[in-house]
């Protein structure tokens, strides 16, 4: 299990408790819930089935597109042979992508075709799941489901085209549902597995980490500044003295949420590329 | 607050509206990267990779060619060296036959200025035997007439006489001089 996911299980034990200081005083502690991920709308309308709502979230994930693009743009439009500062740190990212993740999982010419895809991939997870930590925006763009959902399917499609460009569909299905060098009976359990594995878990897995890692992240951060808020405000004598313990743990968890950006960013991409292998390779 | 009469949204279904916006933000920044930001850095990466390997291919050449001018350079030094010191025995033995040279000549030049002194000295010993004679032959016999009177006077026994006189001189003078004198006579 991943740090984030491990907040994720703390943080559902610790609502309660903080739920009901809630319930026994009587007081307005805000304990932050699943609400917190489903703003009202901005304009448009908020219903499962809308296509055109637009609420907070939404608001985040456009914004931070647009700096992340002004910032590559202002980095990269004078690119140079001998590069500035800015053009540094855009090369130092794209060629961590490159390098460290792609080439390392792929090798230098298989990685080829999907650095594109893997860049854009770890650029946006990144620059959305950062945003959780910035002041005035406080969420992710990866607090929602469907950007996670979108990326995954993204990488799910790109590694069975590249299978099938590669095998055939025939060849490829069987190599990823019957692997070879197992009696015959095995396939009855093994072959479901596989096509749950493939077809579903991967994506699955991708955006539920990503989006789970978010939420946890975001419920830490939301819970330990509203508990600082609540217990240096209504809390009475000694107990304000609390109220220090509680900034400290948000200022940790900010740090730490930085960090879980950074690291889910990494994985999304690293576990892209690793589907990608899978698909490319010649005998599963 | 969750209210208890609304419904806890499922986190895990996406509404309609949430997968839009995420197809938007991703196309978008999909289209920025794969038109826009990673062709023009692979521009500039290739481009300083030709020119890193530019860079080094054009400083090896450049030690290479180095080493070459230090190594003719080095035999350009050796070989004036040896043509030094080949210069310097050379010059070293034609000063040795200048010296030999010039010692000949000094002395071929001695010995015909000693010669030519020896002949003019000797020209004038003739010269000077020759006058004598003529003016010794003179007084001697103005005094033999003085000493013998008038026998003398006659000139063929004064000429006899004097020249049996001379011949008696001569005899007590080298033989040079008295050949010479004899071919005179």
């Amino acid at each position: 299990m991943l740090p984030g996911e491990r907040i994720l299980s703390t943080a559902a034990i610790a609502l309660p408790i903080l739920a009901e200081t809630e319930d026994s005083s009587g007081s307005g502690f805000h304990a932050p819930g699943i609400d917190e991920f489903f703003p009202p709308a901005i304009f448009g309308s908020t219903d499962l089935d809308s296509w055109w709502g637009f609420d907070r979230i939404m608001m985040v994930r456009v914004i931070m597109m647009v700096v992340l693009l002004l910032l590559l743009w202002l980095g990269i439009r004078r690119a140079k042979l001998v590069p500035g500062r800015g053009q540094n740190i855009i090369e130092l990212g794209v060629e961590f992508v490159r390098v460290q993740i792609a080439e390392q999982v792929l090798g230098h010419e298989r990685a080829k075709p999907y650095l594109a895809m893997l860049t854009t991939i770890f650029f946006t997870v990144l620059t959305m799941n950062i945003a959780g930590v910035i002041p005035f925006l406080n969420i992710s763009g990866n607090a929602r489901v469907g950007l996670p959902l979108v990326l995954a399917v993204w990488v799910l499609v790109v590694y069975l085209a590249a299978g099938v460009r590669k095998h055939g569909v025939g060849k490829y299905l069987k190599a990823q549902l019957f692997p070879p060098g197992i009696p015959w009976p095995a396939y009855l359990l093994i072959t479901p597995i596989e096509a749950l594995q493939v077809f579903v878990l991967r994506p699955a897995t991708l955006t539920i980490r990503l989006l789970a890692n978010m939420m946890a992240g975001h419920l830490m951060l939301v819970l330990c500044f509203s508990a600082t808020n609540f217990l240096l405000l209504e809390g009475g004598g000694l107990v304000k003295l609390t109220s220090a313990l509680s900034f400290a743990g948000g200022i940790f968890i900010t740090l730490f949420e930085v960090f879980v950006a950074l690291l889910q960013a990494y994985i999304f991409t690293l576990l892209a590329s690793i589907y990608l292998n899978f698909a490319l390779e010649e005998e599963h | 607050m969750i209210h208890a009469d609304e419904a806890t949204p499922n986190v895990l279904l996406p509404a309609g509206y949430d997968i839009f916006w995420s197809l938007v933000v991703t196309v978008i920044i999909g289209f920025f990267f794969f038109k826009y930001l990673l062709p023009k850095l692979n521009v500039i990466l290739d481009e300083r990779t030709a020119k890193i390997e530019g860079g080094l291919a054009l400083a090896e050449k450049a030690q290479a060619e180095a080493a070459s001018a230090k190594a003719d350079v080095e035999r350009e030094l050796a070989e004036a060296r040896k043509e030094a010191a080949g210069i310097r025995e050379e010059a070293v033995s034609d000063g040795g036959q200048i010296v030999i040279d010039a010692r000949a000549k000094a002395q071929t030049e001695a010995n015909r200025i000693a010669e030519n002194a020896q002949r003019q000295i000797d020209a004038e010993r003739q010269a000077a035997v020759v006058s004598l004679r003529t003016e010794v032959g003179g007084l001697a016999s103005e005094l033999a007439s003085r000493i013998v009177g008038e026998s003398l006077t006659d000139d063929a026994r004064q000429s006899r006489v004097i020249d049996r006189f001379l011949d008696e001189l001569d005899a007590g003078v080298p033989s040079g001089a008295a050949g010479s004198r004899d071919q005179e006579a």
